[in-house]
């Protein structure tokens, strides 16, 4: 089999969470069950009707250009994408051609093995999207149908390098770029609904004899999940394998043009969309009904100051300075923005980002999940877990008794009773769960325990360490708050004197 | 004699004092009964509306209120400005049965100030023609002779004004179709700033061009029109905010230290000798008005035809583009797959003008041919524009025909395009650069036949522009001429 | 000046059937206008700015308000074809 570098650019397609569409006023809104109920004059390209641009839309792309270490252009236009299809009633797409609101940035992701992982990006641009077809499927050839609620909805069309190299690569990329785009909060990045999508842009470089010969570009349109990207890619670059050892295709060679294909999720396979061979002419021009936005350095301060951390800056941070592993900033991190700020309140107050990081990822996220709940609607808020675990920090709790304290706090919740942090003290108290510093009282206990059970005693001085362990669970069932290494120790010290 | 025979002023006043609405629109709908057939003005009188409309002011006025100058006025559109409910079909038969769910800024700026809406004017289809001969219920007539064509593209609405079927009219001009046409019915016609009219609700030809302006008697009739249509509309995003004169209160103030601009480019061949005639008599009218005169060069302006059509048609080529038979207009019965609905739904509601621009237009945007001929027109518009800052840095109005003839024939330049393209040389660099313009009548040819006289002056000197008009028309007797109206 | 192709293919972007004679007459009116347009070659355009728009206007937007969308009925209204729902249209094969 051939040696071979997998080459792979994204076209990544989000739509932006504004109230209303990119040029008119109608509610930018999922509406499927309701067909051509958010149209207008502007939407439907009635004759006459004219854009106006939403601002909030644009405040939202440059944002998401700051997320994506995108340069920002000081001047911006917009074009006309002229191609003819049901979903678009203008005849051509609102979009921009030769002067995107920005351009040359990247991505930065961890990559499984450790290493992180850069994605150049040429560009994004902010256009408008189409509608939708609905095409019959019974193979019957009636009619399709045309829905306009989506025409005219806020997209961003983010475009990268071809520095991919892999379909799980290509996965981690996606997933990166929708916790970005959540964090910072400018798209639902809803993949079911169709407001993260992307296009995949696959190729191989065969290397042989020396020689590096790239494959002709397919195009995969339209992958709205990422099982699907990651299984379209996997199989399109067998399938481009396979083509290459049959027909020895280059990239650039006249029989062997760019081609677009689907992926199909039922088959697994990729399948030629018809008629979209070779370069089409899009004609593209300035919008002569929109003007330029021109953007000053005062808007984009204000822009930037409504920049939350994002995503990688976040994980750098717990790494380096509350000393967690790369594994645990990034399971942190990548549970998205409410998680990570949860874990960071809880660390403020307890002080310790390794308990708060395993209480978090461990505890936390087994019972949210179990309880099916969202971290808003978990009843032990940031707070109260943090001032449990300042207890852990301080030595006033012991990891079990703090369990315990935690699950009674749940189960408080669960018949209904208010819980705070106030509860912790509480319940500390009624448990008895409060470490035993007082090593008298554990003395005492340690001597009477030794006085009834003569004959481990006896096993542990002759050596037999594992007597101890029954010594050890006796005392501490008496003793609920003392912490277990402390009173192993004390009876080491005592049956070895 | 007929009402609308008056100045404009003399009609606001009559209407002020007594005259009611219902019985001013009852006669100009008379006249389109009996008149209209023959001039073919008119896609479709707008009575029994008109008629509501008119009784509704009247009974305002009644109550006492202060109304607009301009209420109670019959005002014929062109039929590329969308019109709520009522058909608005560009005289293509693309839009026939298009009735368009919504209003243009401009019409809803005419129903708040209680103008009354009496029909829709014929056009060259899409405006799209110096002739509305270009129009798919056929072409309109010049009102002084019907053998003539009435200029265009708002061939309609001239013809309108010119034979008393209404006193006022909204045309578009995107490379002179309102003052060709007005210099040809010998009426007035005022193309503003590019930006100072809404254009929503136009059905656009060529955005970057496109103009919505009036058409009246005499030039207080187009102040007063464009001081109701004029100013910014948050629904156009080339609309400019800046405030808008009150033309109508100052149209008659003359003003001092006018200087006038003529351009030696405008005098060139192909100008007929009496139209040549007639402009250097108004040239003698200002100075004996006390204007100075001054002589200055354009030097791009030859270009002007070449760059108008390249950009109009591209523009063009990209707005018809929705006009594909999928969510309004018209839908061929017969074709064999979807591309083909669109192609044979084209081919079957444009006319060959239409088609023409759509073709000429699309090959100067595809691959290839971008930088040479689009991106190369809009270089040279640039120059265009700069030699126009530069004269208006010397004078106020820029003084030049309307039109290099006087109106010709119906079907005689229907056979070559080139020809009809190349007579719009001394419209279309006001669009071009953005300027308003207008045209007012000057003179008479020797086989009857009106001629217009163009004043251009810096953007938003609409004001300045009124005036420098208005004082020639003061000083003249054009404007009072009419045609004779026959049956 | 203009091919017959070219004609063909210009028509095809444009999505215009042509008939025979319709061809024939534009490929001979349209290579003349474009023979016409070559006047601008004489101009020297160097470092000339394009000018799209004329008027100097540059940020304008919309506030991000939702208003009243059309009701259905108005927005098909107008359709050549329509179920009362959605607009229709002819069977699309995926890309033609």
């Amino acid at each position: 089999m051939a040696n071979y570098t997998t080459i792979i650019g994204l076209e990544v397609h989000v739509q932006l969470l504004t109230n209303t569409k990119l040029f008119c006023s109608c509610p930018n809104r999922f509406n499927p069950d309701n067909p051509n109920v958010q149209t207008c004059p502007v939407c439907l390209g009635l004759p006459g009707a004219l854009p106006v641009l939403n601002r909030e839309a644009f405040k939202l792309s440059l944002k998401t250009a700051m997320a994506l270490n995108l340069e920002l252009a000081r001047f911006t236009k917009w074009d006309r994408k002229q191609y003819y299809y049901p979903d678009l009633p203008k005849g051509y797409q609102t979009s921009q051609f030769d002067l995107p609101f920005s351009s040359k940035g990247y991505v930065e992701f961890d990559m499984p093995s450790g290493e992180l992982k850069r994605v150049r990006l040429i560009r994004a641009h902010l256009e408008e999207d189409a509608g939708k077809n609905i095409h019959d499927e019974s193979g019957r050839g009636a009619d399709s149908q045309v829905d306009l609620n989506r025409a005219g909805t806020p997209l961003l069309e983010i475009v990268s390098e071809p520095d991919i190299r892999s379909a799980e690569e290509a996965r981690l990329y996606l997933e990166e770029m929708r916790l970005l785009l959540l964090t910072i909060g400018v798209s639902d990045c809803n993949m079911q609904e169709g407001s993260l999508r992307c296009d995949a842009n696959v190729n191989l470089h065969i290397h042989e004899n020396g020689e590096t010969i790239p494959t002709p570009i397919v195009e995969i349109k339209n992958l709205n999940s990422f099982r699907f990207l990651e299984a379209a890619i996997e199989y399109e670059v067998k399938r481009q394998l396979g083509q290459w050892e049959k027909e020895r295709k280059r990239l650039g060679d006249v029989d062997a043009p760019k081609t677009t294909r689907g992926y199909d999720p039922d088959r697994g396979v990729t399948v030629l969309q018809r008629g979209k061979e070779g370069a089409a002419d899009y004609r593209y021009f300035p919008c002569p009904d929109l003007v330029p936005v021109v953007v000053s350095e005062e808007e984009l301060a204000a822009i930037r100051a409504t920049l939350v951390e994002f995503p990688s800056a976040r994980r750098r941070r717990y790494c380096d300075q509350l000393g967690l592993s790369a594994y645990d900033a990034q399971v942190i991190v990548n549970q998205g923005n409410e998680f990570a700020a949860y874990y960071d309140a809880v660390v403020a107050i307890c002080g310790d980002g390794k308990l708060a990081a395993n209480w978090t990822t461990q505890d936390v996220l087994r019972q949210t999940n179990d309880r099916r709940e969202t971290l808003a609607q978990f009843p032990v808020t940031a707070e109260i877990l943090g001032t449990l675990l300042s207890k852990v920090a301080k030595n006033e709790l012991t990891i079990k008794a703090a369990r315990d304290v935690f699950a009674a706090l749940l189960a408080e919740a669960d018949e209904e009773k208010p819980i705070s942090k106030e509860r912790i003290d509480a319940i500390v108290t009624e448990k008895g769960l409060a470490t035993i510093s007082d090593t008298g009282a554990i003395d005492a206990v340690i001597n009477a325990v030794v006085a009834r059970n003569e004959k481990a005693a006896a096993d542990v001085r002759a050596g037999k360490q594992q007597a101890l362990g029954p010594l050890v669970g006796q005392v501490m069932k008496e003793l609920k708050g003392a912490d277990a290494k402390v009173v192993r120790q004390m009876l080491i010290d005592k049956l070895s004197s | 004699m007929s009402t609308l025979m008056e100045s404009t002023r003399e009609l606001v006043q009559r209407l002020q004092s007594g005259e009611t609405a219902v019985s001013l629109t009852q006669s100009c709908l008379n006249a389109i009964t009996s008149r209209d057939a023959a001039i073919h003005a008119f896609v479709r009188p707008i009575a029994d509306g008109a008629l509501a409309d008119a009784a509704s002011v009247d009974g305002r006025r009644q109550a006492g209120e202060t109304l607009s100058p301009i209420a109670g006025i019959p005002i014929a559109l062109k039929d590329n400005i969308c019109t709520q409910g009522v058909a608005t079909t560009c005289s293509s038969r693309m839009l026939e049965d298009f009735i368009p769910p919504y209003d243009a800024h401009v019409v809803t700026r005419l129903r708040e100030a209680g103008a009354i809406i009496i029909g829709k004017t014929n056009l060259d289809e899409f405006a799209m023609g110096s002739s509305t001969e270009n129009s798919a219920i056929g072409p309109t007539r010049n009102p002084w002779n019907t053998a003539h064509a009435p200029g265009g593209s708002s061939g309609g609405s001239a013809a309108a004004v010119a034979a008393q079927f209404a006193p006022l009219a909204l045309g578009s001009d995107t490379g002179g179709s309102i003052r060709q046409p007005a210099s040809f019915c010998g009426v007035v016609g005022l193309k503003p700033t590019y930006g100072r009219v809404s254009r929503y609700g136009l059905v656009a030809y060529a955005s970057s061009l496109d103009q919505i302006g009036p058409f009246a008697r005499d030039v207080e009739g187009a102040a007063l029109l464009f001081d109701v249509i004029a100013g910014h509309d948050e629904r156009d995003s080339t609309s400019v905010n800046r405030p808008v004169p009150k033309c109508w209160d100052t149209v008659n103030q003359p003003l001092t230290g006018l200087r006038v601009g003529v351009a030696k480019e405008h005098f060139g061949a192909g100008l007929d000798t009496e139209v040549e005639a007639a402009t250097r008599k108004a040239i003698e009218v200002y100075r004996s008005l006390g204007a100075t005169i001054v002589d200055l060069s354009l030097p791009h302006s030859k270009y002007a035809i070449a760059v108008y059509y390249l950009i109009a048609c591209s523009e063009a080529s990209s707005n018809l583009a929705r006009y594909d038979g999928v969510h309004y207009g018209h839908r061929a019965e017969k074709f064999s797959n979807m591309i083909d609905m669109y192609k044979a739904s084209r081919a079957e509601g444009f006319g060959a003008e239409v088609k023409r621009r759509v073709m000429l237009g699309t090959y100067a945007l595809s691959s290839g041919y971008y930088d040479a001929y689009y991106l190369k027109a809009l270089k040279v518009r640039r120059l265009i524009r700069n030699d126009f800052d530069a004269a208006f840095e010397k004078v106020d109005v820029i003084l030049s025909p309307t039109s290099p003839m006087p109106a010709f024939k119906v079907g005689e330049m229907s056979d070559d395009p080139l020809k009809m393209y190349l007579a719009d040389i001394y419209t279309i660099s006001a669009n071009l650069a953005g300027l308003p313009g207008i045209s007012v009548p000057a003179g008479m040819s020797s086989s009857g036949l009106p001629i217009g006289l163009q004043l251009l002056a810096a953007p938003f000197e609409e004001e300045r522009l009124l005036r420098a008009a208005r004082m020639f028309e003061n000083a003249t007797d054009w404007s009072r001429r009419s045609p004779e109206l026959n049956h | 000046m203009l091919t017959r192709d070219e004609v063909l293919k210009v028509a095809e972007l444009g999505r215009l059937n042509l008939s025979e004679a319709e061809v024939e007459q534009f490929t001979q009116q349209l290579g003349k206008i474009l023979g016409y347009v070559d006047v601008l070659n004489e101009v020297d355009v160097s470092n000339v700015e394009p000018m799209a728009h004329v008027a100097d206007v540059s940020n304008v937007f919309r506030d991000d308000v939702a208003r009243q969308s059309l009701p259905r009925g108005e927005a098909l209204a107008n359709a050549p074809k329509s179920d009362g729902k959605f607009f229709l249209v002819p069977q699309i094969i995926e890309g033609a």
